[in-house]
C-alpha cells in the first residue's frame, strides 16, 4: 500500500533494492525505535503506556490525515497549529453556552451550555470555513499554498487570541470529556477516532473517484486539466478536508485537556507535515498514502514521547524535528531524481 | 538544382584570401536515439550575412547550440579566424566574440533594460554599480537599433518587437565579430524588420560576420549573402543566395522525390463535417514571446477524415488544437462538434462534446509518471466507471484496460506498473487509449508519433486509419512533412496564425506545402507561376 503501484507489480527484472528500502524505511525505522525504547525502558511496551503515547499522536494524527491530501496536490498547509486553537476555542465556547458565558463554571455553566454536538459541529464548521476560505485564495487568487497558510497561520492564531480574551476556557461536561478522555474498551477514544478517520481516508484516497483526482492533480496539473480534471474544485476540496480535520482535533484535544486556549496547538503544523513527508508523501505531489502518513506520524510521536521518557530538553527535541524533516525531504528528492532517471 | 551551384566560388575566395571567420568541419553530435547532426561543414566568411536554413528537426538548433558553446560536439572541429577553438562555455562563447541571439529570449523579464544589457559585466565605479554611466550607455546602444526607451522600463513591459531589439542591442553591446541569429524576425513587424535588416547590413560593412537563421525564405533571398541547407542532420549544400531561386532551396530543404510508403486505407467518403471552426482567434499569451497569435482560422473535418495540419515552428498548430481543446483561452470564433457548439472556457467542455487531445508533450501535459499504466488510462472515462456514491468501479476498470491493452496492442508488465516505466510508443498508446475510451467523435493528435521508433510508429499510423475508417474525425499535427503526406486525406498549412492553404492530399507534396508554410497563399502561388514559366 505504500506505492501505488501495488499489486506486485513486477518492475524491473532486477531487485530493486532502493525501492524496497523507500517503500518500508519508515515502518522498519518505526519498529527500531520502539525497539531501542523497549530496552532503555522495559515498561514503554506495556498496551497501557502505548496507548498512551497512541492518544498524543492521534491529535496530530487527524492533522496529518488532512495534510496528506493537501500535500499530494502540491500543497502546504501551516495554518493548521493555530486553526486547531481556534477551532477548540469555539467548541469550548458553544460547549459553554456562547460566546459571552464562555468563562463560567460549575454546575450551573454546565446546564446553560449547548452540549458537545453542537460544540463538535461548531469547531467541524469553523474548521471548513476557514479551510474553504484559504481554497479560494489559493485557486481564485491564485496565491501559492505556503503564502496563503502562512497568512492563516498568523490570522488564526490572531483571531483564537482574539476570542480566547486573555484566559483559558475550560472545564467541560463528562459528555464533552470522554471525547479526549474515555476508552472503548481498552482503547483511549482519540485513538479510535484517528483509526476510523485513516480507514475513511484511506478509502477514499484509493477507492474512489475524488481520490485517483487528487493523486492526478498533485501528479501532474497540466495533464489534469487536459484530462478533463476540475483542478480548482479539487484543490479547494483538500483544504476543506484539512479544515474538517482541524475541527475535529481542536474539539479532542480540547476535551483531552478538558481546556480549550489560544496558544495551543503551536508547532504542530511542523510536526505534522515531518510526519507525512517522513511516511513517504513526496512535497512534489502526486505520491504518498495514509498508510505512510499513519507510520510517519507515530514514529515522529513515539520519537518525541521517548525522547521525553529519556529527560532529553524540548530544545534538542526541536533540533533533531529540524533535521528529520531536512533529511526526509533530501530523500524524496533523490528518489524522485531516480524515478526520473529510470 | 545541383548540391555544387555556389560551392565553387566560396574555394576560390578561400584560397585567395585570410582564413575564413569561421569553419566548423565535420562537426558531430549525438543525442540518445538521434544523430542530431553528422558530418557538417559550415563556413561564414567576415562581412557576410549567411543563412542557415533547413526543416524543423534538420539540426540546426544543435549547430547553433555548439557554436554558442551550450553543447560540445562529440567530433569535428571549430576555427575561428584560422585558429583552433574549442568552446567550453556560452561565456567562452561570447569571449571569443561569438554572440548568439536567440528565439526565446534570454532577457530577464523583472530587471531593466539597462540591467539586462549590462547583465554580468556592470560597469562599476569604486567597486559599486555605476549606475549613471549604465543608463548612458544603454541609451546609446538601443539607439543604434532605432529605440527610444527608458533604460529604466522593465522588460516585462515591453512588447514583444521591443524585446527582441533589445535583445539584438545587447548583442551588439559586446564586442563581437560573429552574431547568430536564431529567428531574429518570427516576432517583428515589417517595419521593424527593416530596420533589423539595415542593422546587419550596416555590422557586414563593419566586418562582422552574421548567420541568420529564419524560415522566411523570401526574407533570406533579400537579406543574406549565402545559405547553407541542412536536412536530417546533414549538410546539403551551400550556395550564393543570388544564384538559387526560392523552389531551389525550398528542394534543396525537402530532399528529392519523397518516397511516399504510405498504403492508403480503402477510399475514404467525406461524410458530414464533425468538428468545425469558425472565426476562431486568440490573443496568445502576451508574456511569452513564442506565443503565436491566431487569427481568423475556419475549417472543418469531417467524420472519418484525417486532416493534415502542417506548419512551422511557430506557425501555430498547437496553439490552434489547444484553443479547440478549451485549453487556451479564445478571443473570438466557435467550435462545433457535430452540430453542437462546444464550451471552450475549459478541456472538460470540449471533452464532453466529444473531443479527444493527444498533446505535444507526452510526460508534460499527458501523463501521471508517478502513476500506474492503469490510472493513467481510465483517468478521463472515470466518470463513467463511478457509482453514485464516488467508488471506481475497478472491476470495470480492469476490463478495460485489458480491452485497450490488447486493441492497441500495449506492451507492459501489468496494468499496475508505473507508466513512466513504458516505453514511448506504449506511453503514447495508453494516451490514445485514454481518448479512445471516452469514444469521441474528434480526435486531435499533435505531434502522435514524436520520440517514439519507427514500428511503434506505423502501429501508431495504422491505429488513426482503423479509426479513421471506424468514423472518427482526427486533426493530426506533425513537424514531419513526410508525417502528415502519410496520415492525411486533406492538408491545412499555418503560417504564423494563419490558416495559408487547404490542399487535397491527390495535389499535395513537400515542396507545395513548403511553400504555403514559408510564403503564404499569394506568395507560394506566385512561386509556382514562375516555376512553371520556367
Amino acid at each position: 500500500m505504500l506505492e501505488r503501484t501495488e499489486e506486485g507489480a513486477p518492475k524491473a527484472a532486477e531487485l530493486d533494492v532502493f525501492g524496497l528500502l523507500a517503500r518500508f524505511a519508515p515502518l522498519v525505522f518505526l519498529l527500531v525505535l520502539m525497539a531501542v525504547f523497549a530496552i532503555l525502558e522495559p515498561r514503554f511496551l506495556s498496551p497501557l503506556n502505548l496507548f498512551n503515547v497512541m492518544r498524543q499522536v492521534s491529535i496530530y494524527g487527524l492533522l496529518a490525515i488532512g495534510m496528506t491530501f493537501v500535500i499530494l496536490t502540491r500543497g502546504i498547509d501551516l495554518s493548521v497549529g493555530s486553526l486547531i486553537a481556534l477551532t477548540g476555542l469555539v467548541a469550548a465556547a458553544v460547549a459553554k453556552g456562547g460566546f459571552e458565558s464562555r468563562f463560567a463554571v460549575g454546575i450551573a455553566a454546565e446546564a446553560a451550555g449547548y452540549g458537545w454536538p453542537l460544540a463538535l459541529l461548531a469547531a467541524i464548521l469553523i474548521g471548513m470555513a476557514c479551510g474553504l476560505l484559504q481554497g479560494l485564495a489559493i485557486t481564485k487568487l491564485k496565491v501559492p499554498p505556503f503564502v496563503v497558510t502562512l497568512g492563516g497561520m498568523s490570522a488564526f492564531r490572531g483571531a483564537a487570541l482574539l476570542f480566547a480574551g486573555g484566559g483559558p476556557i475550560s472545564g467541560f461536561d463528562d459528555g464533552y470529556r470522554w471525547w479526549g478522555q474515555g476508552y472503548i474498551g481498552p482503547v483511549p477514544v482519540p485513538v479510535v477516532i484517528f483509526a476510523v478517520a485513516a480507514i475513511v481516508a484511506w478509502i477514499v484516497l484509493r477507492y474512489t473517484r475524488f481520490g485517483r483526482n487528487v493523486y492526478a492533480v498533485g501528479g501532474n496539473p497540466e495533464a489534469a486539466r487536459l484530462s478533463g480534471l476540475d483542478v480548482d474544485r479539487i484543490t479547494l476540496s483538500v483544504y476543506v478536508i484539512i479544515g474538517f480535520m482541524a475541527g475535529l482535533g481542536g474539539f479532542v484535544l480540547s476535551a483531552r485537556l478538558n481546556s480549550a486556549e489560544a496558544v495551543a496547538g503551536t508547532t504542530y503544523e511542523l510536526t505534522v507535515i515531518a510526519g507525512v513527508v517522513i511516511g513517504g508523501t513526496s512535497l512534489f505531489g502526486g505520491v504518498g498514502t495514509i498508510f505512510g502518513t499513519v507510520i510517519g506520524t507515530m514514529l515522529i510521536g513515539i520519537l518525541l514521547n521517548g525522547l521525553v521518557l529519556n529527560n532529553v530538553s524540548s530544545y534538542i527535541q526541536q533540533i533533531i524535528i529540524g533535521v528529520i524533516i531536512v533529511l526526509a525531504v533530501a530523500f524524496d528528492t533523490f528518489a524522485k531524481s531516480r524515478r526520473k532517471r529510470a | 538544382m545541383s548540391d555544387g551551384t555556389g560551392l565553387g566560388s566560396a574555394a576560390t575566395r578561400q584560397d585567395r584570401a585570410a582564413p575564413p571567420l569561421l569553419r566548423m568541419t565535420g562537426i558531430r553530435k549525438a543525442f540518445p536515439g538521434v544523430l542530431a547532426v553528422d558530418a557538417v561543414d559550415f563556413t561564414v566568411e567576415a562581412g557576410e550575412i549567411h543563412a542557415l536554413l533547413g526543416e524543423n528537426g534538420a539540426g540546426k538548433s544543435t549547430l547553433l547550440k555548439i557554436l554558442a558553446g551550450a553543447q560540445a560536439p562529440d567530433a569535428g572541429r571549430i576555427d575561428l579566424a584560422g585558429e583552433r577553438i574549442e568552446l567550453d562555455s556560452p561565456h567562452d562563447a561570447q569571449h571569443r566574440g561569438i554572440v548568439t541571439i536567440y528565439q526565446e529570449f534570454n532577457l530577464i523579464p523583472t530587471l531593466t533594460v539597462a540591467e539586462n544589457v549590462f547583465i554580468g559585466r556592470e560597469p562599476l565605479r569604486f567597486g559599486l554599480v555605476d549606475w549613471a554611466r549604465m543608463r548612458r550607455e544603454t541609451k546609446k546602444i538601443i539607439a543604434r537599433v532605432g529605440l527610444e526607451l527608458s533604460p529604466d522600463r522593465l522588460i516585462a513591459d515591453l512588447s514583444v518587437a521591443e524585446q527582441q531589439m533589445v535583445e539584438i542591442a545587447k548583442a551588439l553591446a559586446v564586442s563581437s565579430r560573429l552574431i547568430v541569429m536564431d529567428e531574429p524576425t518570427s516576432a517583428l513587424a515589417e517595419n521593424e524588420v527593416l530596420k533589423l535588416f539595415r542593422i546587419c547590413r550596416d555590422l557586414k560593412a563593419e566586418g562582422i560576420g552574421i548567420v541568420f537563421v529564419s524560415h522566411r525564405l523570401d526574407e533570406v533571398k533579400s537579406l543574406c549573402d549565402r545559405l547553407t541547407v541542412l536536412r536530417d542532420g546533414r549538410l546539403v549544400g551551400s550556395a550564393d543566395v543570388a544564384a538559387v531561386e526560392i523552389d531551389d532551396i525550398i528542394t534543396m530543404m525537402v530532399g528529392r522525390e519523397v518516397d511516399r510508403l504510405f498504403e492508403r486505407r480503402g477510399a475514404h467518403r467525406t461524410g458530414e463535417p464533425a468538428l468545425r471552426v469558425e472565426g476562431l482567434s486568440a490573443e496568445g499569451d502576451p508574456r511569452d514571446p513564442s506565443a503565436t497569435r491566431l487569427d481568423d482560422i475556419s475549417f472543418t473535418v469531417a467524420k472519418g477524415e484525417i486532416v493534415g495540419l502542417a506548419g512551422l515552428v511557430g506557425a501555430g498548430r498547437t496553439e490552434l488544437a489547444r484553443c479547440i481543446f478549451g485549453a487556451d483561452p479564445v478571443s473570438r470564433g466557435r467550435v462545433a462538434v457535430a452540430g453542437d457548439v462546444v464550451d471552450l472556457h475549459s478541456p472538460a467542455g470540449a471533452i464532453a462534446a466529444g473531443i479527444g487531445l493527444v498533446p505535444e508533450d507526452r510526460k508534460q501535459q499527458a501523463l501521471f509518471l508517478a502513476l500506474a499504466v492503469r490510472l493513467n488510462l481510465s483517468i478521463a472515462a472515470l466518470g463513467r466507471l463511478t457509482s453514485r456514491l464516488g467508488f471506481v468501479d475497478e472491476r470495470a476498470e480492469a476490463v478495460m484496460v485489458d480491452d485497450y491493452q490488447r486493441r492497441l496492442g500495449i506492451k507492459m508488465a501489468s496494468p499496475g506498473v508505473e507508466v513512466g516505466n513504458l516505453s514511448g510508443g506504449n506511453q503514447q498508446k495508453v494516451v490514445l487509449a485514454r481518448w479512445l475510451a471516452l469514444q469521441p467523435q474528434v480526435l486531435i493528435v499533435d505531434e502522435p508519433t514524436r520520440g517514439i521508433d519507427v514500428a511503434a510508429k506505423a502501429e501508431v499510423h495504422q491505429l488513426l486509419f482503423e479509426l479513421a475508417g471506424a468514423g472518427l474525425a482526427i486533426l493530426a499535427i506533425s513537424s514531419e512533412l513526410s508525417e502528415i503526406l502519410t496520415l492525411s486525406d486533406r492538408i491545412l498549412t499555418m503560417r504564423e496564425g494563419r490558416l495559408t492553404g487547404d490542399v487535397p492530399i491527390e495535389e499535395a507534396s513537400e515542396e507545395r506545402l513548403m511553400q504555403l508554410m514559408t510564403l503564404g497563399a499569394a506568395a507560394a502561388e506566385r512561386v509556382a507561376i514562375d516555376a512553371r514559366a520556367h
